[in-house]
């Protein structure tokens, strides 16, 4: 009887590239990222002018050929902040998600392959970390330490564990019961090569799915804390921080909150959408068929 | 929706019809920072004062708007010939908010309850000067001093100095008593201290029924206040970036006064770097005061060249003697060594003077060859870290006492600074009573602090009041750390 199914599945399905060119949202999201993402590393060679380097000769000039979008209270210029401030979002929003997948993920393989103490501790543990508001204790823990750049992606990292943990043993669980899992323990495969050649592919595309998310909100969460003041320090510029700034200038400078508002608002409405997009295009429920997941089920 | 816009325009129509009808006499004040307690003979800071001096509280002198000593509780005084002995008399008819009478007992009680050993007073060097204070009568309190002091009169104005009764002090941290025009009447913390008219006061009374300080750290929400009325008078508003708006704004008046905030860049001379003058120097050098109040007080300041208020008689302008110089700052460091740069920390207290001045002086140092790490920290942090532990290199904050110079003659403070030199001009200023000799040796303190680069002395800090148009009688100028309130009214 399988046999049928298998063929008739495999002509419905179109390839990969065809169907993501045809779905608006991941193009959308997904050129919105490209761009944050080529302007991060545009950043670390070169910007219009020196971020670092005030000109208050020159201080809150209108857009002009000269400063494309201006420049701020300090005459530096905010093209060349806001490029640094996308390479600073980049960079956090890396960091944390891949402290967050590199720790979670194999925590959450561990609960699966491992029922019952191990498991439960790590469940647990991370139940723990989900109860405290991620935000504050990203407060927090800048507060100890000091506020800066690298404790601020810990902290933020820090609260992304628990997610891929939990994602990570919810999809290995039921795989973990799959015919071939149970084929390859029978024949006395190790534990670690089961898990990286037989359940880590099969885990993927959730994974990839929840990262784009976190990486969202991993922006938002340092743009947060640099408003605070407990991010990223001057004289390094970041989006959260020139929202600070901004914030008494709005009545006469209003570009100046409008800009770095915008960035992370659309930044992080690309990443939301690439992740929207990509979790119709990777979920093997919808491949070929209908994009609603509640519809097709 | 229509009749809901109606109801709002005639609701606002009515209100603005009774708001000009009935004369207003009750004031709300912005205030940046809350008192951590409102007893001014127990504490350093200066949201106290700004809360109940004169209002509240009143010393025997007290300091005018112009800076002048006028009499306060003692009507009048005259001083020996040898500057040795001050006879005070006393003003008849003053009672404190809870009923019981001000006389010379209240006086000694407060002048030894400030000097005693076990004293919490935050300026125990105000009343050092003196050796014993006497009662004769009810009316009268002489003050002998142990040598002649020669600003014993300003002193006794200050807000450490403010008489206080024997039966309400101990709870007047929290309600507090005094003999001023205004009673204390509720403390809503976090949010308000609002006082009310003493009716029994014993000078003219005040015009206000009542005032309320409403305490607003945040410049964008102080802003909001004003605009909406909530607020009307900002004696110190935070933001200078926003007065131009206000100045635009025909329901605001902006007054720029004078305060006596020297704003400086504090070195730690225990850092071994910092304690070599090149260095120092090199520093000043490379300060661009300009600049700094260009960028970080959009204007709004006063260059200064040592710890000396411009608006003084005393005042030697000093700025000239550190030009802005790059090349010269940077041939000092490496006449110094330090010709590969420098790594110092930049401790930053909160208020906008010091976090965005530092940004601009730490591009300016950076600009020289010297790296500084930015530590941003909270006033608690601040005043444990480098003001008592002195675990910094390079701080910047305003030094707002009057005629505070004197600091730099005290031994440990938080610059780490001695020099024999400054301590014989000071202790000779503080013996000096005639006005041309102070003001030669006033002088003089202010060339050695200039001449040893003892810190970055960058501006003084203006005062930038936004009043709501019609309130009169408000002090422009800050000569000490006061709101004083008391001949306040609206037109």
């Amino acid at each position: 009887m399988s046999e049928p199914q298998l063929l008739t599945a495999v002509p419905t399905r179109t390839p990969f590239r065809r169907r993501a060119i045809r779905h608006p949202g991941f193009v959308l999201g997904g050129a919105i990222s490209l761009l944050v993402l080529l302007t991060a590393i545009l950043s670390l060679f070169w910007t219009p002018y020196p971020v670092t380097e005030l000109n208050i000769a020159a201080k809150l000039r209108p857009f002009s050929t000269t400063y494309l979008l201006g420049t701020d209270h300090f005459g530096r210029d905010i093209l060349s902040m806001l490029m640094v401030g996308a390479g600073n979002s980049v960079l956090v929003g890396i960091v944390a998600v891949g402290l967050g997948v590199g720790v979670g993920a194999p925590l959450g393989l561990l609960a699966a392959m491992r029922p019952g103490l191990i498991s439960e501790a790590v469940m647990r543990a991370s139940d723990l970390a989900f109860a405290f508001p991620a935000l504050l204790t990203a407060v927090m823990i800048t507060a100890i330490y000091g506020p800066g750049t690298v404790n601020s992606i810990i902290a933020i990292g820090i609260f992304n564990v628990p997610v891929f943990a939990r994602l990570t043993r919810g999809v290995s669980l039921s795989i973990w019961q799959m015919e071939y899992v149970s084929a390859a323990r029978a024949t006395g495969v190790p534990p670690l090569q089961i898990a990286l050649r037989h359940m880590l592919p099969n885990i993927a595309s959730p994974l990839i799915v929840q990262a784009t998310i976190q990486f969202a909100l991993a922006i938002l969460a340092e743009a947060g804390l640099s408003y605070l003041g407990l991010g990223t320090q001057p004289p390094q510029p970041s989006w959260g921080k020139m929202l600070h700034e901004a914030q008494t200038m709005l009545y006469f400078a209003p570009m100046l909150a409008i800009l770095p508002g915008a960035s992370i608002a659309v930044t992080v409405l690309g990443l939301n959408l690439l992740g929207d997009g990509l979790r119709d295009l990777l979920d093997p429920k919808l491949r070929g068929g209908s994009k609603r997941r509640l519809s097709s089920t | 929706m229509k009749s809901k816009l109606v109801a709002a325009a005639f609701l606002a129509a009515t209100f603005g019809i009774a708001g000009t009808a009935a004369a207003k006499d009750t004031l709300t004040l912005g205030i940046g920072l809350e008192p951590p307690h409102l007893d001014p003979t127990a504490g350093a800071a200066a949201a106290i004062d700004e809360v109940v001096y004169a209002n509240v509280f009143e010393g025997l002198t007290r300091i005018g708007s112009d800076g002048a000593v006028l009499p306060a509780l003692a009507s009048s005084w005259t001083v020996s010939d040898d500057g040795l002995s001050y006879r005070f008399t006393l003003r008849d008819g003053v009672a404190f908010h809870d009923g019981t009478s001000f006389d010379s007992a209240d006086v000694l009680f407060s002048l030894n309850r400030a000097m005693a050993e076990d004293s919490t007073n935050a300026q125990k060097g105000l009343f050092e000067p003196i050796a014993t204070v006497a009662a004769p009568d009810a009316k009268t309190v002489v003050i002998t001093l142990k040598r002649p002091t020669g600003h014993f009169l300003f002193n006794l104005g200050w807000g450490d100095a403010v008489m206080v009764a024997p039966e309400s002090t101990e709870n007047n941290k929290s309600a507090p008593v005094g003999t001023g025009p205004f009673s204390f009447k509720r403390w809503a913390k976090g949010a308000e201290i609002s006082l009310s008219r003493n009716d029994a006061y014993w000078g003219e009374k005040a015009k206000l029924s009542s005032v309320s300080f409403k305490i607003m750290p945040d410049a964008a929400a102080s802003a909001a206040a004003l605009m909406s009325g909530d607020v009307d008078v900002f004696p110190n508003f935070g933001a200078p970036e926003l007065l131009e708006q206000f100045r635009a704004d025909p329901r605001f008046e902006v007054m720029v006064g004078t305060t006596e905030g020297e704003t400086i860049l504090s070195m730690n001379h225990a850092n071994k770097a910092l304690s070599d003058i090149r260095v120092r120097r090199a520093i000043s050098h490379a300060i661009d005061r300009q600049a700094i109040i260009d960028g970080a007080m959009f204007g709004s300041g006063t260059p200064i060249g040592s710890h000396f208020a411009p608006h003084h008689p005393a005042y030697v302008d000093l700025t000239g003697m550190y030009p802005h110089d790059p090349a010269k700052a940077k041939a000092l460091l490496a006449e110094a060594g330090y010709a590969n740069g420098l790594k110092l920390r930049l401790t930053l207290p909160p208020p906008s003077y010091a976090r965005r001045g530092g940004e601009v002086v730490a591009a300016q140092l950076a600009a020289v060859g010297i790296q500084t790490e930015i530590i941003p920290v909270e006033w608690a942090q601040w005043l444990e870290r480098v003001f008592k532990t002195t675990d910094y290199d390079l701080t910047i904050v305003s030094h707002t006492e009057p005629f505070d110079i004197g600091i730099y003659a005290r031994d440990k403070y938080y610059f780490n600074y001695t020099s024999d030199r400054f301590n014989k001009v000071y202790a000779d200023l503080t013996e000096a009573v005639e006005p041309e000799k102070r003001n030669a040796l006033i002088g003089e303190a202010q060339k050695i602090l200039a001449e040893d680069a003892v810190n970055g002395f960058l501006f003084e800090l203006a005062q930038n009041g936004v009043w709501r148009k019609g309130i009169k009688g408000l002090w422009a100028n800050r000569p000490v750390q006061a709101n004083d309130v008391t001949g306040a009214y609206w037109e």
